[in-house]
């Protein structure tokens, strides 16, 4: 529970530093994901009252772009890039074996919480390609064979 | 007394670097300098744009220098037993001489720091003529001087559209008020380009100080960088590199003694890719939904919180600083009659020398991807290369000697773009190209123009169908239809430019639309429902490997007999024929 309490009171010292500032909503939001790992109802509420903003505003803001997420995420994100040279170099399918390991689709994230998959835009590691990032950890040159033992690391 | 310099070791930590290992390089680096108690100097550094060759790694020492490619943590005890210790080079270590030969058909302004300086160093920056341009501008110059010096430059904005910089800087300046905005748009999303994150990870002092001059010129005091976020290297090399700007005195009030005072920020984008585009950039950073809205007003008169506003890309800025110092005629030197100085290009796909390079315009593409890129990798076949992402096109071989410049790409149907250059051979489908791109800005569009909105959805659906076997004899004209009124009736560059990737493979590739249509055959193999896994009896010779690597239990066959592919259980992933090492296993229609 004091997480939770925790959090609420960073939550709060968020607010305060955006209250007056113009422009401030998006940067709340990143710092709330940050804190929550995703934007509840419950937490877009919060945010709407504490910069003074229509809750439909907020909403219209996060479901805008892509950034945010509206459920909670496993304990690691796994960005499957599919750029232009990703693509070409095989990117459709390092996913698809991906997404049958953990057993998810992508944008989706495993039973117990470990891993969400999803596919990016392009990660511009572009000459690396096919390339797929796991929280900070970038692999690049992947083939088929590797996708277990990556996955194996965490 | 002669002093012996001290040996460096430099190892390259841009994202490629990383992503190659170069962390656990430099750590077994520093290993190995600490265990020994060595007296040398362990640095880092950005991209040097040789990303084929990543991990990296420089030892200069006064026996000579080496680069060293794909360095593994293994190899650092030989490098450093041999080169540190002993002064001789690792040769069979060494990045091979007509790699770094290549460099020396570059021409290299914007990359001029990039993998030689610290990217998190001042100082090194300083060293290398940093900040003395701001100097000059502030000290020497007026900003109407620094304007037209700017203009006579040449120099087009980098972004993409190729808008004369300083004739922006002059609308800016002219623009009354007396808060003006300078933004540095660092939103690059093309898929397939990464000048903009190399430079900004590799010198983001470069950046800042072509801001600096910029906002000088036109009287802004105020300004702001959008990152994307899925830069997250670039944006901690950027902070950094702001806060030791802040210490110097280069940001804040009386810059260098002067009148001219500055604050600087970073913005985090959140993932948009229409927000590139300027009108939708600063709605997002107003704290908006990044959508674009008509102009004029444009940006100069009516920007960022309705005031005057300049936004120029990362490429763009990193130039500044060195027209400044060399003049605008050294700049307009390089080039071709209107499209003055170097272009950075990012190349990627299916060429040998991957990575970044530099070089001045009107070099031919063939130039650019069998000299400078060296050719196609895996001994297979140029077919197209695709500049400009999804607003670009795919310009065939026919056309390779086409000069870089802005008029001549535009002529092909693609345009320069950012500077994204994927290179692609006969393995690729260019319907599934198209479909791929049409993918991209289908979901990317921000939903303001119904042509935009619906029509991009509708020619994917067109392409889905004909990548399937499925399509229509209409579509192709369909397509075209639906084309021309996307462009016509868009608000934005993304949705005028969003079929520029199928009217170019219409245009050049229209035979591989009509045999998907017409034969129900793809003539790259590519497109799954349209081929078969076929084992080619010669070749086969039971070895088991596809066997053991398909994820559908489709092949069968007993230990050195034939193996056979069940064609109802395959599910045409193609790992058996990336395994396959007789090349035993062939692609084969379908229909």
């Amino acid at each position: 529970m004091c997480t939770c309490i925790e959090k609420q009171q960073k939550l709060g010292l968020i607010l305060s530093e955006y209250q007056n500032k113009s422009g401030g909503l998006i940067p709340v939001l990143q710092k709330a994901q940050g804190l929550y790992g995703y934007l509840s109802e419950d937490i877009m509420f919060k945010v709407a009252d504490g910069l003074g903003v229509k809750p439909s505003v907020v909403y219209g803001v996060a479901t805008f772009y892509t950034q945010f997420r509206f459920s909670p995420v496993g304990e690691h994100i796994i960005r499957a890039c599919h750029g232009t040279a990703c693509h070409v170099s095989g990117a459709e399918n390092i996913t698809r074996i991906m997404a049958d390991k953990l057993g998810v689709e992508p944008g989706k994230t495993t039973a117990d919480m470990k891993f969400t998959l999803d596919r990016v835009a392009c990660l511009g590691c572009c000459s690396l390609a096919p390339v797929v990032m796991v929280d900070s950890d970038v692999y690049g040159r992947l083939d088929e064979a590797r996708v277990e033992e990556i996955l194996g690391n965490y | 007394m002669y002093m012996m310099e001290k040996v460096r070791i430099i190892v390259g930590l841009g994202s490629c670097g990383i992503a190659a290992g170069g962390k656990k390089v430099y750590e077994r680096f520093k290993q190995e300098i600490d265990s020994r108690g060595l007296d040398v100097i362990l640095e880092e550094t950005g991209c040097r744009g040789m990303c084929y060759h990543e991990v990296l790694v420089d030892v200069v020492s006064p026996y000579g220098r080496g680069p060293y490619g794909h360095v593994t943590p293994e190899m650092v005890k030989e490098i450093v037993d041999t080169h540190v210790l002993d002064g001789y080079v690792v040769p069979e270590f060494l990045v091979p001489l007509e790699d770094r030969m290549s460099l020396y058909k570059q021409q290299r302004i914007v990359l001029r720091n990039c993998g030689e300086i610290s990217p998190e160093s001042i100082d090194e920056y300083i060293s290398n003529n940093g900040y003395q341009a701001l100097e000059k501008a502030l000290k020497q110059m007026s900003p109407e001087e620094v304007i037209d010096e700017i203009t006579r430059s040449g120099l087009r904005g980098r972004g993409g559209a190729g808008f004369p910089t300083g004739v922006k800087w002059g609308f800016a300046s002219k623009s009354l008020g007396n808060e003006k905005y300078f933004i540095c748009n660092a939103d690059e999303g093309d898929p397939g380009a990464f000048m903009d994150r190399s430079i900004l990870e590799s010198d983001p002092h470069s950046v800042i100080e072509g801001m600096l001059i910029g906002s000088y010129a036109i009287g802004a005091n105020h300004g702001y960088i959008y990152v994307r976020a899925e830069y997250p290297l670039a944006i901690q090399r950027l902070k950094i590199a702001i806060q030791q700007a802040k210490d110097r005195g280069f940001i804040g009030e009386h810059i260098t003694g002067s009148d001219f005072g500055f604050e600087l920020e970073i913005k985090e984008g959140a993932g948009a890719f229409v927000c590139g585009e300027e009108t939708a950039l600063i709605s997002s950073i107003e704290g908006n939904r990044g959508m674009p809205r008509l102009r004029p007003p444009f940006p100069a008169i009516c920007g960022l919180y309705g005031k005057p506003t300049n936004i120029n890309n990362v490429e763009t800025l990193a130039n500044i600083p060195w027209i400044i110092m060399e003049g605008a005629k050294a700049y307009a030197s390089f080039g071709t009659e209107k499209s003055k100085g170097t272009k950075v290009f990012a190349l990627a796909g299916k060429i040998r020398r991957g990575g970044l390079v530099e070089v001045a315009m009107g070099m031919s593409l063939r130039d650019v991807i069998f000299d400078v890129g060296d050719g196609i990798a895996g001994g297979h076949e140029f077919k197209a290369v695709q500049l400009g992402g999804p607003s670009g096109g795919c310009i065939p071989a026919s056309l390779l000697d086409t000069p870089v410049d802005y008029e001549s790409i535009n002529q092909t149907g693609a345009i320069m773009g950012s500077g994204g250059m994927v290179v692609m051979d006969e393995t690729i489908c260019m319907v599934d190209i198209a479909r791929f791109f049409l993918n991209f800005t289908q979901n990317e569009s921000c939903g303001k123009c119904t042509f935009c909105r619906i029509g991009t959805r509708r020619m994917l659906e067109i392409l889905e169908r004909i990548v399937a076997g499925n399509g229509d004899q209409n579509d192709i004209e369909l397509l075209e239809e639906l084309a021309q009124s996307i462009g016509k009736t868009s608000l934005c560059g993304l949705g005028q430019t969003a079929p520029n990737p199928v009217l170019t493979t219409l245009k050049y590739f229209r035979d591989e639309y009509e045999s998907h249509i017409r034969d129900r055959r793809c003539l790259a193999k590519a497109c799954k429902e349209l081929i078969s896994f076929a084992i080619i009896d010669e070749q086969c010779k039971g070895c088991g490997l596809c066997i053991k690597v398909c994820p559908a239990e489709a092949v069968t066959g007993e230990k050195k007999k034939l193996h056979v592919i069940d064609a109802d259980k395959c599910v045409r992933c193609g790992q058996c024929v990336a395994k396959c090492k007789l090349g035993a296993i062939a692609r084969v229609d379908r229909y």
